[in-house]
């Protein structure tokens, strides 16, 4: 295959792959911030269907990842993503727990209120403008000490920029 | 000290729509992984998109662009599949700036480190869930039960 078409194959999938994303989320009740606050909330009313999403997303995906693992390389790509990082520390517990304070505090998480921005409008834009503005000032505090050569960066930035968890 | 006081929730407990919107993610997943080669992350797909971190940025591009048609023919045929945050607009631009700044420091979201990190064992996924899940819940206790804020 060409480069041109491998790219074209690509751009074809993951907006398939996209466009069947929000398909779920819309079907499992993650568009729902309600749903997923009364899934997060164990004390009162506890709503648990959220987390027969994770049951279905982890089975089907830990299952295909099972089936297909000697694939050398993806179908239209020339590399799997690598993983440059392994280690537990302060940014990825401290990022998580900041992510959490703002998915409790909202019902939001990134993937639904990206779909939800088309549909349900105002709330959805400002919480992601906030969301962008956010992950900016990370990527500038990054930057910044990435080049300050008397700070240690918080986490080491890799050799590669893609090469993070997710 | 005071009792907790219940917010009452009308949502309804929905296991078997949940366990097939969730396969669809999977899929999804499946799907970005075996054929481009990415982590299906939203945080990360979308970060880089906006951010133009990935030198190839066109299927990550792609990968939104999915998501918002979808998105836009959903809402047209089953508009009751979006709801409404509880919260005010307020909250909702503070909340943006946790997630955006907590996602791009740990690295991942509810689907790159809860959905795909967990089903390729990583440690460090697992790890990332179980806080933000938990926190999360605290959050919600928290803001729901003790502040009550709206």
């Amino acid at each position: 295959m060409s480069e041109r078409n491998g790219l074209v194959m690509k751009v074809i999938t993951a907006f398939a792959a996209g466009a069947l994303f929000t398909v779920g989320l819309a079907i499992s009740g993650m568009t729902k911030p309600e749903k997923v606050i009364g899934f997060l909330d164990v004390s009162g009313s506890w709503d648990a269907s959220l987390a027969f999403v994770m049951v279905g997303a982890i089975g089907v995906h830990l299952t295909a990842r099972r089936l297909l693992g000697s694939m050398k390389k993806p179908v239209f790509a020339h590399s799997f993503h690598a993983f440059g990082r392994t280690k537990i520390d302060a940014p990825l517990i401290g990022g998580a727990a900041l992510f959490g304070v703002g998915w409790g505090l909202s019902g939001y998480c990134p993937g639904p209120v990206i779909a939800s921005s088309v549909v349900s409008g105002r709330p959805a834009l400002v919480f992601i403008a906030a969301m962008v503005l956010g992950m900016g000032a990370w990527e500038i505090l990054q930057r910044a000490r990435a080049t300050d050569p008397n700070k240690d960066p918080v986490a080491p930035l890799d050799a590669t920029p893609e090469s993070t968890d997710a | 000290m005071q009792p907790l006081r219940y917010t009452i929730r009308m949502t309804h407990f929905t296991p078997l729509s949940a366990l097939a919107g969730g396969a669809l993610i999977g899929l999804s997943a499946t799907m970005f992984w075996f054929l481009n080669g990415r982590v299906a992350g939203i945080s990360g797909v979308f970060g880089d998109v906006v951010l133009g971190r990935a030198e190839a940025r066109a299927p990550k591009g792609a990968f939104v662009a999915g998501m918002l048609v979808a998105a836009l023919v959903v809402g047209m045929l089953v508009p009751a599949s979006f709801g409404a945050s509880p919260r005010s607009i307020f909250t909702l631009g503070i909340a943006g700036l946790f997630v955006g700044v907590g996602t791009r420091m740990g690295n991942g979201c509810t689907s790159g480190h809860g959905v795909c990190g967990i089903s390729r064992f990583s440690l460090r996924s697992i790890i990332a869930t179980m806080t933000f899940m938990l926190v999360a819940g605290l959050t919600v206790l928290v803001v729901d039960h003790v502040w009550r804020l709206s």
